[in-house]
């Protein structure tokens, strides 16, 4: 959990806040913060869908699971136990 | 297609908060214009590229009212993606002020910028079926819409005619958005020859929305010497249209893009809702307005009002620097200019 809320934020204050993520908390929205705007989202889901080989649905594009770290901590972390419960489906 | 005409049709109703003395408005204008091209930059007349929409008919015969016909030049920039429309209205307008027109087709640059090769493999990265006899555009959700984001899809119709609808990738994106604005920048190159051909100032087209929202392209159609009717709300540019005699299928028009092959309207791709209601939202919001105050009148839940005031904010932000000067490390004192 810890690594993954550390890739999340990394990838977030690289990629929008230039480095210096220094005034973003993790539960700061990022709307809010005007961090990310639609590109960015666009850019978001890219990253998450290549790094963590999930597939983002148009009705999971919401501010519940992307407008924060900690909401996207969540959001992943959701995805991918889910990811992994098929995969245990598939091998019984 | 329809809701379109009734949205136009609707402008005058709902526009009451910003009916204009049109004729006071339009001497103000013309008197600028005067003051703007002979004594401020110095030049002969005005070149305005003309694409047959509302913005840049008003603008022309603004234009031609202020300085003479004969100080007038219309310029038609059609591509291969161009309705024949634009160019038939353009030359509408051209007859109606008699004055000198000239048409360049600009596909022939489009094709040596490979404008259209580096859209289509961009449009691949979504539709890897997308080929010849294909047209396409991009939308936006309507503001109604229960998506929180405003995230923009891309539209493909096949040969068949059967229409396809997809989330874009940001690679897919930005990859079109920077191949289609060499269609604007294509326009604005030829404009500025002809300004350097007659001496004359090249007029920018854009009203207060466009503006406002960086609904332009930097070094496209955002380039110009004088921008006679960026202060204006949509509303009022109708209100001016009237007034001035432009023609009635000009004014009737729904606004387009004229950016990509299948017919796209502004709303669909920028402002997410009728060019009336945004107008009003932007009224309201620059008027300190609370969105109770104009849903009744722009005919939309407050909810969507609040909405609205967020996004008109948001996009301001983000286009930001498409309004800036180029920056320097420090002034050059010695040649800045005396406003």
């Amino acid at each position: 959990m810890y690594n993954l809320q550390r890739e999340l934020r990394d990838f977030i204050v690289t990629n929008f806040m230039f480095g210096d993520g220094a005034g973003l908390a993790d539960n700061d929205s990022f709307i809010n913060k005007g961090v990310i705007d639609s590109t960015g989202v666009l850019e978001l889901v890219m990253h998450l869908e290549e790094t963590y080989r999930i597939q983002v649905k148009d009705n999971e594009l919401v501010p519940e699971n992307l407008d924060s770290i900690d909401n996207l901590v969540a959001f992943i972390s959701r995805k991918l136990a889910a990811e992994q419960e098929l995969v245990t489906a598939a091998q019984a | 297609m329809e809701k379109n005409v009734d949205q136009t049709e609707n402008l005058a109703v709902l526009s009451h908060p910003l009916s204009l003395d049109v004729e006071a408005e339009a001497q103000r204008i013309e008197a600028s214009i005067r003051e703007m091209v002979f004594k401020r930059l110095k030049r002969k007349g005005a070149v305005i590229g003309v694409s047959g929409g509302i913005d840049s008919s008003v603008v022309a015969f603004l234009c031609a009212r202020a300085l003479g016909p004969e100080r007038v030049i219309l310029l038609f920039t059609p591509e291969l993606d161009s309705s024949s429309e634009n160019l038939r209205l353009g030359q509408s307008v051209a007859d109606a002020l008699g004055v000198r027109s000239f048409l360049e087709d600009i596909s022939p640059v489009l094709k040596g910028a490979r404008c259209y090769e580096r859209r289509d493999e961009a449009i691949r990265q979504v539709f890897p079926e997308y080929g010849p006899g294909y047209k396409m555009k991009i939308v936006l959700p309507s503001i109604d819409e229960d998506s929180k984001y405003s995230l923009f899809s891309l539209v493909v119709q096949a040969p068949d005619g059967a229409v396809h609808k997809r989330r874009l990738t940001a690679d897919a994106y930005l990859g079109i958005l920077a191949s289609t604005n060499f269609k604007q920048r294509a326009r604005k190159m030829m404009e500025y020859h002809y300004a350097d051909r007659y001496q004359f100032a090249v007029a920018g087209t854009p009203n207060r929305l466009e503006y406002d929202q960086g609904f332009f392209v930097k070094n496209g159609d955002g380039s110009a010497d004088f921008k006679p009717i960026a202060h204006l709300y949509k509303s009022q540019v109708y209100q001016l249209a009237e007034y001035l005699g432009v023609p009635e299928e000009i004014r009737r028009r729904p606004p387009t893009t004229d950016t990509y092959s299948l017919e796209q309207t502004q709303e669909e791709f920028y402002f997410s809702m009728p060019l009336q209601q945004f107008d009003l939202c932007l009224f309201g919001k620059n008027n300190g307005l609370a969105p109770a105050e104009i849903a009744d009148l722009a005919g939309l839940p407050a909810h969507a009002v609040e909405r609205a005031y967020q996004q008109i904010e948001s996009k301001r932000a983000v286009t930001h620097y498409l309004r800036m000067k180029p920056l320097m490390v420090e002034p050059v004192t010695e040649c800045e200019i005396k406003e």
